[in-house]
């Protein structure tokens, strides 16, 4: 097989992935190693790459501590109750302890933020700060790209594997992957290896199947590579089981926050009965998290999925109302409701005020239609899937504590954002603040870690010539057919994307599924996942950018299969709204409030599941 | 589509050093020149999210959105103009109504973050503890909490 060339890049720490996490951890990096070579290498280019790439309206994860609206404990609290009991304590707390010098930072680069008269932030709900965002992540890019230098900053390259160490495959040595535009190879040999890449869009069948497949509710940029480019090295995981499922504006996927925490606006069935009220007995099967106020984000989602499955839909969110009960007739505050209703879509989800506008919804006289969408496996914003990690030395218990901050089980190996499990509600800045404590604790790794990692040439040679073999599967076989997409001997990443969707949708609790399975249902899923996984060694590419979709193709295609493997382990029902278990479908705390964890051995090509107690540290 | 060129306006960014802008910014690398006619297009409609980073950098203004046809009716239009640091939208619906809206992006000049400024961790002594650079100035509490200060 003719291969291009290949650029070697030596460093110390590499940042794979260019988001809020990793531009965090660029910006640590450098401070703590001023003398150490840091290299971030990213997809696109990290003025607009990651799920914030568009903008936001809020940041999500702020505790005010300087105003004493809340502490780290109380986000404990919080995020343990929104997860049905189970999230790293030690891991959310440290997260909340750090976040608001993360947001006061933000701020200083150039971040709008609302404020009150008195200078004060203002506030939309509990940890929830309104900002002028659109702009939020060229103004977090431009920082880290001054701390690491241009010369270290390596844009359009897709990572596609990590590389271990030649001697032990139980540490890091780097990674490697290809320019997405030009005929090239990059191998990065690195001490330190940061994961600051996506969860997981685009793994269920979406609602909307055709050009709508790019508005998936997570970033369409979000291909679940923090977990396919940690699981086939052995890394151990998380709550890969665990996914989120949003209530959105039907169809453009706006966010709906602001609505129901600063609107105060209601969601109505056609009866015009409102879940909360009707379906409100139905918290207590869920005790202690049903009882407790807010009510989790899945068991309002359980309330609301009740009247769809029983024929009540459409459900309307009665922004009207709201809008009307804000403005109290008065013309000038209408202005201003409507100004900020619209800038809520505007700053972050375009999409869905091209989709008012086209419905001719005028917000204050027309309410909207919600939805359930189809499930993402992340390990920001609500969900918390992902690598199974060190804390930090001053609050985790042994158990969940070794040597370094955010590192995983692989020696050398931190993760921050999506890439670190049982970790939820970080949001964006929660992530970039996990991407700062990882990357302070891998500078002390390297300096700790001074011998050279050692790189197997062969097994570099095999992975380029399987990484290439896409564009060679094409050249060889194109001549067996006249149409390039039918062709008995290879697939395009396109087609298996789609039987990847249909595999998860209707055999991993999809929406067309009614978010429902069972064990033999995830066992026969398995089996075909299983055949598709053979199936990918005959993918197909005519060019660069179509080599980029099979690699991304073949990253969801690992969270997939992980995320059944994780649901067939754990036989309960934790999170009605997200998903059921028929076979389990009750919440079984005395047996499953306990984290459940694989790891992939590739020799063996066999998963291995086990459960991690849970600890309680905050009383 | 879902973002589209008008063949009239798009000049492939003649001049520019980083080339075409729509091809240099797009998150997905969607956006890229036809050979022939020297003018961009999408190459893959079906995974763009019009997240609008092409159209807000355009200098031409010559990148629009039809929405996507799953689900958008047609006629519609939502169309951003960079202003001094922020945008002004214009929205145009299907029925003709027209709305305009103009917000902040940023309160500081492009270029303008000092990254480490005035921090004082040292970053030999302090980076065996718990704090991160710049929380003595910036985290707005005068300790880190920790659980047992914090029982």
């Amino acid at each position: 097989m003719a291969l291009p060339s290949t650029e070697t890049v030596e460093c110390d720490i590499l940042i794979i992935g260019g988001g809020m996490s990793g531009c965090g951890a660029a910006f640590e990096a450098k401070y703590w190693g001023q003398d150490l070579r840091v290299v971030m290498v990213e997809k696109a280019v990290i003025e607009r790459s990651g799920a914030t790439g568009e903008g936001l309206s809020a940041i999500n994860c702020y505790m005010g501590q300087r105003y004493g609206w809340n502490t780290p404990e109380d986000f404990v609290h919080y995020v343990v109750n929104d997860m049905m009991g189970l999230a790293r304590e030690d891991l959310v707390y440290d997260v909340g302890r750090h976040v608001d010098a993360s947001v006061h930072l933000l701020e200083e680069w150039g971040l709008p933020v609302w404020k009150k008269d008195n200078g004060e932030y203002e506030r939309i709900g509990r940890w929830q700060i309104p900002i002028h965002g659109e702009s939020i992540k060229p103004i977090t890019a431009e920082p880290a790209r001054k701390a690491l230098g241009a010369e270290n900053l390596y844009e359009r390259v897709a990572v596609t594997h990590l590389l271990t160490d030649a001697n032990d495959a139980e540490r890091i040595a780097g990674a490697i992957g290809f320019a997405v535009r030009e005929n090239k190879f990059y191998v990065f040999k690195a001490k330190t290896v940061i994961i600051t890449t996506g969860g997981a869009s685009n793994v269920f069948r979406p609602r909307s199947v055709n050009e709508g497949l790019g508005r998936t509710w997570y970033s369409v940029f979000a291909t679940g590579s923090a977990y396919g480019l940690m699981i086939p090295i052995g890394t151990e995981m998380t709550q890969m089981e665990h996914r989120f499922v949003p209530t959105r504006f039907k169809d453009g996927y706006g966010p709906v926050g602001m609505w129901f925490q600063y609107f105060h606006a209601r969601v109505t069935n056609a009866l015009g009965e409102d879940y909360t009220v009707t379906r409100e007995s139905e918290l207590k099967k869920y005790a202690p998290y049903g009882l407790a106020v807010p009510t989790p984000t899945p068991l309002r989602n359980h309330q609301m999925f009740m009247d769809i499955r029983d024929g009540l839909g459409p459900m309307y969110m009665h922004t009207e109302e709201a809008m009307q009960n804000l403005a109290q007739g008065d013309p000038a505050k209408m202005d201003q409701v409507r100004n900020e209703a619209w800038e809520d879509f505007l700053d972050m989800t375009v999409a869905q005020a091209l989709t008012w506008a086209a419905q001719n919804i005028a917000p204050e006289v027309t309410p909207s239609e919600v939805v359930l969408a189809e499930p993402y496996i992340m390990g920001s914003h609500s969900g918390e899937a992902g690598a199974w990690v060190s804390g930090p030395q001053d609050v985790s218990p042994p158990d969940y504590f070794w040597g370094y901050n955010r590192m995983t089980t692989i020696q050398g190996l931190f993760a921050a954002g999506d890439g670190v499990g049982a970790a939820p509600h970080k949001f964006s800045s929660g992530s970039f603040t996990e991407g700062r404590l990882a990357a302070k604790a891998a500078v002390a790794y390297t300096l700790d870690h001074v011998q050279e990692p050692t790189l197997s040439e062969a097994h570099i040679r095999q992975l380029q010539e399987t990484i290439w073999a896409p564009l060679e599967t094409f050249a060889k076989h194109r001549g067996v057919s006249t149409a390039d997409d039918i062709n008995p001997n290879y697939i395009t990443p396109h087609q298996g994307l789609v039987r990847l969707q249909k595999i998860m949708d209707e055999y991993a609790a999809g929406t067309s599924a009614w978010y429902t399975t069972n064990g033999p249902t995830l066992e026969r899923g398995i089996a075909l996942i299983e055949m598709f996984r053979e199936d990918l060694q005959h993918l197909a590419a005519r060019d660069l950018h179509e080599l980029m979709r099979c690699w991304e193709l073949v990253h969801r295609a690992w969270v997939g299969e992980a995320h059944m493997r994780h649901m067939l382990h754990r036989q309960e029902t934790r999170w009605p709204g997200y998903y059921y278990r028929a076979d389990y479908p009750d919440l079984d705390d005395a047996n499953w409030r306990v984290f459940v964890n694989s790891r992939y051995r590739a020799g063996s090509n066999q998963w291995e599941l086990i459960t991690k107690p849970y600890v309680n540290l905050v009383k | 589509m879902p973002t589209y060129v008008d063949p009239h306006a798009c000049n492939a960014c003649a001049g520019l050093e980083q080339g075409p802008l729509c091809v240099y910014i797009c998150p997905n690398d969607l956006m890229v020149l036809n050979p022939d006619s020297r003018k961009g297009f999408n190459q893959e409609p079906g995974m763009c999210s019009e997240c609008y980073a092409c159209v807000k950098l355009c200098p031409e203004e010559a990148i629009h959105v039809r929405g996507y046809a799953d689900f958008v009716p047609l006629g519609a239009s939502v169309q951003p103009r960079r202003v001094e640091q922020g945008l002004t939208w214009t929205v145009r619906f299907r029925d003709g109504r027209e709305l305009q809206f103009t917000y902040p992006s940023r309160t500081t000049p492009v270029g303008s973050s000092d990254p480490y400024k005035s921090f004082t961790e040292d970053p030999t002594q302090d980076l065996r503890n718990q704090s991160l650079a710049g929380e003595s100035l910036w985290l707005g509490v005068d300790y880190l909490p920790t659980l047992q200060s914090n029982p």
